[in-house]
């Protein structure tokens, strides 16, 4: 080869990775299978199948993480509370925005191919803001829900439309928000609108055309199983929506769906019973539905204790035993342990301080201590924690968390009237501060000034062990925090909060490693992925989906 | 409280009026309504506003329902029209009974509070108390006027409700916002600073200090921080008679601040 030929060549490298093509390979379902092993990408809402938000990628470490600086920021086109979580394929980053946009990114510059943009009906009803929390791909295809009920397939070269299937009526309430899950062929969704008197659903589509295989409802109906655990008609309007994308065994065959309340959310009396399968997780098959168990966290909940959290996958030794375990903290203030094969409860633990029950039974049901009217319950309406995603780092055995600490409402009810497309809510939850008039956490952070304060609850990231329920460690925060986790091989664990600050900690420890100051609220996760080699970090702050690498 | 009735039958009078009054209500401020909209209100307001407005009328950015703080509208009648004209890409507008609309506004000028029940009395005269006998303005300042060391009440009475009003009269401790709660820091270099928290988050602390000069500290570079829970006020209960405090709280209510 002649110098002047080698020097070509190079020259030749150089101009291809200036282009910085994005070969759009195919994302097959055995490639979703082991997503978490392409440690370069972010193929799932928790970056792979057993939802552990745990990446080993390990360019960024201990050492060289004061290093990181700001490689992009991409702003939101709207506003309000940016909830979505970014997926990244081969360089090309997919994310939503409000209402129901798709954005396809190039991931190492921030600069966007394409927009989609679905228009809502005006029928649509949404109880906490126009969310989406993301998109979910097979083969070509991407997959977002959107707020008025219909889940749509969308090129994800070309950005258009290629199927869109009714799945709920908004009119009665019914939205999608989740970001959908695929398994083989088929994408999942559940429906949001618990507090609708919506009869909440799990529904299976063909990912090629869009029909519907399957569905399941979470409230079962007359002769169905459960059904009698609801009072007269109660299970009509009985809510258990469902929010949050769930994990999956492939070895099992199993997915985990945390399901939400039921409804009225605050008036147990008008569904007396258990109210299965709200504020539970559902193990489907996802071939057809079936479902092979259940456990429910709260029954009869007067609380709003949503169970849509993300139930995360982990094989411990648990009491000298492997076991194949889903760990779950819950918005009642309890971390779970349970045997995901079969649903059997192992271990059940308080992470904040909790009143509404004196603990767990033997069979992991909570001993119920309803506090007089008037009088502060533990945790608040919010939650102990909420459906914001933890993390497992299988390196430190830890659970990862953002929790609400300190934080109490005082919870009424009330009569609440059917009105199909009307808030069916039988009360509410005020939040507690201890001195009357004075401003409490509200769902969202909406000022930059923080007039609640610390007296109103705060805000930690908690990492738990799953062997024995107890916290390692606690990393507090002033305001409270609805940040997602996410860890990574080199036992870094990236979390933020409502204050803005984007944190990199000691997974081992808790002790604080960097920061910065975005200044907008984080809420949902932060992802980890690499392109030609580097490794890059996004979190989305306020209206800024903003991305960082290590200094060159 | 008969102080309530003349103005009740005026609202009845404009009431009556055509729908396209810009005149609807214009009632001057909070503790005028009656328990009876109010608490009528809180229905309506669940039934129509809760969703997007959020049990505390926080939820939508930049407003404040309970605490006065709004987009668009000053007066009872501009809230009237937001409600019925709704909002250029924003809020629909809601078709109510005028009725229904009177008790939404009550509902909202009380601070969402359908146990208020305060004695409201004479502004004029709880102008003169709080100049003079009451010595409110030894620390506290109005319209420009008076110390900025205690909060400023310039708006105070669009920012809480008659009876929020009356305990941080009578016991000042109890009604002390937590954000408002004096602090004393000591700097590592021994310097020490005093003063009233203005906000605070994980990694820093802003306030106003003694001299109204405000300062953000880096907590790192703190010793020692100590939040007081006890109000430097002095409580008024006992040192002014129930008839001054409640011309004080009258008076309180019409600073809002235009």
């Amino acid at each position: 080869m002649t110098r002047r030929f080698m020097l070509f060549v190079i020259f030749l490298g150089f101009v291809v990775s200036a282009w910085s093509v994005r070969t759009l390979a195919q994302v097959t379902s055995d490639r979703l299978l082991r997503a978490s092993e392409e440690s370069q990408n972010w193929m799932t809402y928790s970056g792979g199948y057993a939802g552990q938000r745990y990446s080993l990628l390990t360019q960024i470490t201990p050492a060289n993480v004061k290093n990181l600086e700001l490689k992009w920021i991409l702003p939101n086109q709207v506003f309000g509370a940016w909830q979505s979580s970014p997926i990244v394929v081969d360089g090309m980053m997919y994310i939503t925005q409000r209402p129901n946009d798709v954005l396809a990114v190039d991931a190492k510059t921030g600069r966007v191919f394409w927009q989609y943009r679905y228009t809502v009906s005006p029928d649509a009803r949404v109880c906490c803001g126009a969310n989406n929390r993301g998109v979910a791909i097979l083969g070509d295809s991407l997959f977002m829900g959107t707020l008025d009920g219909h889940l749509l397939a969308i090129d994800r070269t070309s950005g258009r439309s290629l199927w869109d299937t009714a799945v709920g009526d908004p009119k009665l309430g019914y939205s999608i928000t989740m970001a959908p899950l695929v398994v083989k062929d088929k994408v999942l969704v559940g429906s949001g609108g618990g507090e609708y008197g919506i009869r909440g659903f799990i529904a299976a589509f063909d990912t090629k055309t869009g029909k519907e295989l399957w569905r399941v409802h979470t409230v079962p109906g007359p002769g169905e199983k459960g059904n009698e655990t609801w009072g007269g008609d109660s299970w009509k309007t009985g809510g258990g929506s469902v929010w949050v994308t769930p994990s999956y065994d492939p070895a099992l065959n199993l997915t985990y769906w945390g399901t939400g309340n039921p409804g009225p959310d605050w008036n147990p009396d008008q569904r007396p019973g258990d109210n299965l399968y709200t504020d539970s997780v559902m193990a489907l098959d996802p071939d057809t539905g079936a479902m092979k168990w259940h456990f429910q966290f709260s029954p009869n909940d007067p609380y709003d204790y949503d169970s849509v959290q993300v139930g995360v996958l982990a094989d411990i030794n648990f009491k000298g035993t492997p076991t194949k375990a889903i760990l779950w903290a819950n918005r009642n203030g309890f971390f779970y342990v349970l045997d995901r094969t079969n649903g059997k409860f192992l271990l059940g633990a308080p992470f904040v301080k909790v009143n509404w029950a004196s603990g767990l039974d033997a069979n992991g049901r909570p001993i119920p201590t309803p506090q007089p009217e008037g009088q502060p319950t533990w945790p608040g309406v919010q939650g102990g924690t909420n459906w914001y995603s933890p993390s497992f780092s299988p390196r430190t055995g830890l659970m990862y968390i953002s929790a609400w600490e300190g934080y109490a409402s005082v919870f009424k009810k009330e009569k609440a009237e059917y009105v199909p497309g009307r808030n069916f809510l039988g009360g509410g939850g005020t939040p507690f501060t201890g001195v009357q008039g004075a401003p409490g956490v509200r769902v969202g952070r909406a000022t930059p000034v923080n007039s609640w304060t610390d007296a109103a609850g705060n805000g930690a990231v908690m990492a738990i062990d799953p062997l024995t329920g107890q916290k390692k460690w606690t990393f507090k925060q002033f305001d409270v925090t609805d940040s997602g986790n996410l860890t990574t091989a080199t036992d870094l664990l990236f979390t933020g909060g409502r204050e803005g600050y984007f944190y990199a900690l000691d997974a081992r420890t808790g002790a604080e490693l960097w920061k910065a100051s975005l200044g907008g609220q984080i809420a949902n996760g932060p992802i980890t992925f690499a392109i030609d080699g580097k490794q890059y970090v996004s979190v989305i702050s306020g209206n800024s989906l903003i991305t960082f690498a290590l200094r060159e | 409280m008969p102080f309530r009735a003349p103005l009740l039958a005026f609202v009845g009078l404009v009431l009556l009026a055509p729908p396209a009054g810009a005149q609807l209500l214009t009632i001057d401020h909070p503790g005028q309504y009656t328990q009876e909209d109010i608490g009528r209100g809180s229905l309506f307001y669940n039934g129509n506003c809760f969703a997007c407005h959020g049990r505390d009328g926080d939820q939508i950015s930049g407003i404040d329902l309970r605490r006065g703080q709004f987009r668009r509208s000053q007066s009872d009648e501009d809230l009237a029209q937001t409600i019925t004209r709704g909002t250029p890409g924003g809020m629909p507008a809601f078709k109510l009974e005028p009725a229904e609309l009177t008790a939404i506004v009550a509902y909202i000028r009380a601070g969402f509070d359908t146990s208020a029940s305060v004695k409201v009395g004479d502004a004029a005269k709880g102008r003169a108390v709080f100049q003079g006998k009451g010595e409110c303005m030894m620390c506290h300042r109005v319209a420009g006027r008076g110390p900025r060391s205690a909060p400023d009440l310039s708006d105070i009475g669009i920012a809480r409700a008659p009876a929020v009003l009356e305990r941080s009269v009578r016991e000042p401790s109890a009604g002390l916002l937590p954000i408002n709660r004096p602090v004393r820091i000591v700097m590592r270099d021994g310097k020490t600073i005093r003063g009233r928290r203005l906000n605070e988050d994980t990694h820093t602390v802003q306030i106003i200090d003694e001299k109204e000069r405000l300062v953000s500290v880096v907590k790192k570079d703190i010793r020692s921080m100590d939040v007081a829970k006890e109000s430097a006020m002095p409580a008024y209960a006992g040192k002014l008679t129930d008839g001054e405090i409640a011309d004080v709280i009258a008076y309180l209510l019409t600073l809002r601040r235009q």
